[in-house]
């Protein structure tokens, strides 16, 4: 049967053209599916549980997608709710859309997938050896797991498919990998795998395929064993090229994508121009694995930070800011552990260079004349008490430091009184591992919750 | 001297998850995406990210004319020494390579 997928845009919070929406409505989508967020803005949305993206933004987005949702009533679905994908995010997700229902008069089946784990029951699996490091993973352990802040597994088609069953209007889904969200329906409806998956690679990130990716919306439709993929906007085109270019992205294999139960291979597909903005695919293939693995994400805490900016302008110190920024790490580091007792392996001071080192640090090979240096002080604790005291100490330096002891006192520029901020708590991220399970269902949680207006 | 970035369409680096980083370079014409497969080599990659050549996963697709590098992350992405949350940055050190003398 086939199968309709309208993707909005590469993720909610980022915007997509309403006139494109409701183009793609008059196409009857089986279903509205959109991603909520990944790993690439770094480990501290994941390590707090929280979103990246404005609570206002992505109110009016959802809303937006919700109303398209009622006329053309259709599922609505969205995968790492809250950008992390944790219960805590999954939850504040919950809360917008009640209050959007309220708001809509919106009587609504809400299905929630919950892909939080706890430190213990991962424990369990790493030692019933469960758990296995994918290429380039750290070193993990029990104490590593036993200090995370959160840790999510990835859902896949089944866990996705399970709560379609339920026929809701609404999915909220924790952490699921980008394209499982889109492959889903048409995998339940019957279309190849390899298919589905690959439609679902080449949607992901909505009109990011397409010669105007900031437009947003496209349809991808499923027919048996190929797909077609269009942009919603009148501006946008899709192409051979900008679709079969996408497979790149992000992926360090540009023909092979795995994903919960096996992995898809895109070396035999073909993609041919159907108009001039509508592209079909065909020959992807899915390979099924012998036994069914997610994969896993975590962080843990990894300390406290503050940072500060201070400004060189003046020539002879521009020249030698290297030197200068040397001597103040050394100076300080002796004070530090004369006063504060620590241990060098306790605390870290870094001064980054802006406009000399702060992209590349040492594999920075250019050199250039410059007139003005920022420099970015990096102070890093195990609390933030000490990160504070460390910080404090490092001002007169980078506010007097001279690079001699018979010149006149120099004074730089701090921008800012207090001249630090501070950062927080920051997190690593601690799994680049999968996850072996008997039932894909195993260790995810179906939640079925129904919004009555008329009450 | 010729740089990579006077012969090709667009170089884009990008983290494929915290562990990777990919590199697309997309070389436009036939000609370049020629010129590169031959005198842009892994050695330069690794030397420029100073890890093992044998790291390295390149792919050359004729279709595309694209050339692609794929290599552990430099440092793990948001690790205290990351400068580059989103690894986009380090395009600019493969645009700057120097292809002329090979």
């Amino acid at each position: 049967m086939k199968t309709r997928v309208l993707v909005p845009s590469g993720a909610l919070g980022l915007n997509y053209d309403k006139v494109a929406l409701y183009n793609g409505l008059k196409q009857k989508p089986d279903i509205i599916a959109i991603d909520g967020g990944s790993t690439d803005s770094g480990p501290s949305y994941l390590g707090q549980g929280i979103s990246k993206y404005s609570r206002a933004s992505t109110k009016a987005e959802w809303k937006g997608l919700m109303e398209a949702r009622e006329v053309a009533n259709i599922p609505l679905l969205i995968g790492t709710a809250g950008t992390c994908g944790t219960d805590t995010a999954v939850d504040w997700f919950l809360k917008i859309t009640q209050e959007i229902a309220r708001e809509l008069n919106q009587s609504l089946k809400i299905v929630i997938i919950r892909c939080s784990q706890s430190n213990k029951e991962v424990i369990n699996a790493y030692s019933d050896q469960k758990i296995e490091p994918l290429p380039n993973a750290p070193e993990l352990s029990i104490d590593v797991i036993s200090r995370c802040t959160n840790i999510v597994a990835l859902a896949g088609v089944e866990q996705v498919i399970d709560a379609l069953k339920e026929k809701p209007d609404i999915i909220i889904a924790g952490r699921t990998t980008d394209t499982a969200i889109i492959a889903a329906l048409p995998i339940m409806r019957g279309i190849d795998p390899g298919t589905a998956w690959h439609g679902a690679k080449i949607a992901e990130c909505g009109a990011l395929c397409t010669t105007n990716p900031l437009s947003g919306v496209i349809m991808v439709e499923f027919d048996f064993d190929n797909f077609t993929v269009e942009p919603m906007h009148v501006d946008a085109k899709a192409t051979p090229k900008t679709v079969s270019a996408h497979m790149l992205y992000e992926n360090t294999n540009p023909y092979i994508l795995f994903e919960p139960g096996g992995y898809l291979d895109t070396k035999e597909s073909t993609y041919k121009a159907e108009t001039n903005k509508k592209v079909r695919v065909t020959g992807a293939k899915w390979n099924k694995s012998d036994k069914y693995t997610v994969k896993l994400e975590g962080t843990i805490l990894t300390g406290f930070q503050n940072i500060s900016i201070t400004i060189l302008r003046n020539n002879r110190y521009v020249k030698k800011a290297k030197e200068w920024a040397d001597d103040i790490c050394l100076q300080c580091t002796k004070l530090i552990r004369c006063r504060l007792e620590l241990d060098d392996h306790e605390f870290s001071i870094e001064l980054r260079l802006i406009g000399q080192n702060a992209s590349f640090g040492k594999l920075e090979v250019k050199k250039a004349t410059l007139f003005e240096i920022g420099v970015m002080t990096l102070v890093t604790a195990q609390t933030q008490q000490l990160a504070d005291e460390i910080s404090q100490m490092l001002n007169p330096f980078l506010l007097h430091h001279p690079l001699t002891k018979s010149e006149e006192l120099p004074t730089f520029s701090f921008p800012f009184s207090p001249a630090d901020i501070q950062r927080g708590s920051i997190y690593s991220f601690c799994f680049h591992h999968t996850l072996k399970l008997n039932d894909p269902l195993e260790i995810f949680r179906k939640e079925v919750i129904n919004i009555d207006q008329s009450l | 001297m010729t740089k990579v970035y006077d012969i090709v369409e667009s170089v884009r680096s990008k983290n494929a998850g915290p562990f990777w980083l990919t590199i697309d370079i997309f070389c436009g014409k036939q000609n370049a995406f020629k010129v590169l497969c031959k005198n842009l080599t892994n050695k330069m990659i690794s030397d420029i990210f100073c890890i093992n050549k044998e790291q390295i996963q390149r792919y050359e697709i004729q279709t595309l004319h694209v050339i692609k590098f794929s290599l552990p992350r430099p440092c793990v992405q948001g690790s205290p020494d990351d400068r580059d949350m989103h690894g986009a940055t380090w395009a600019e050190l493969i645009y700057e390579i120097d292809i002329s003398a090979y």
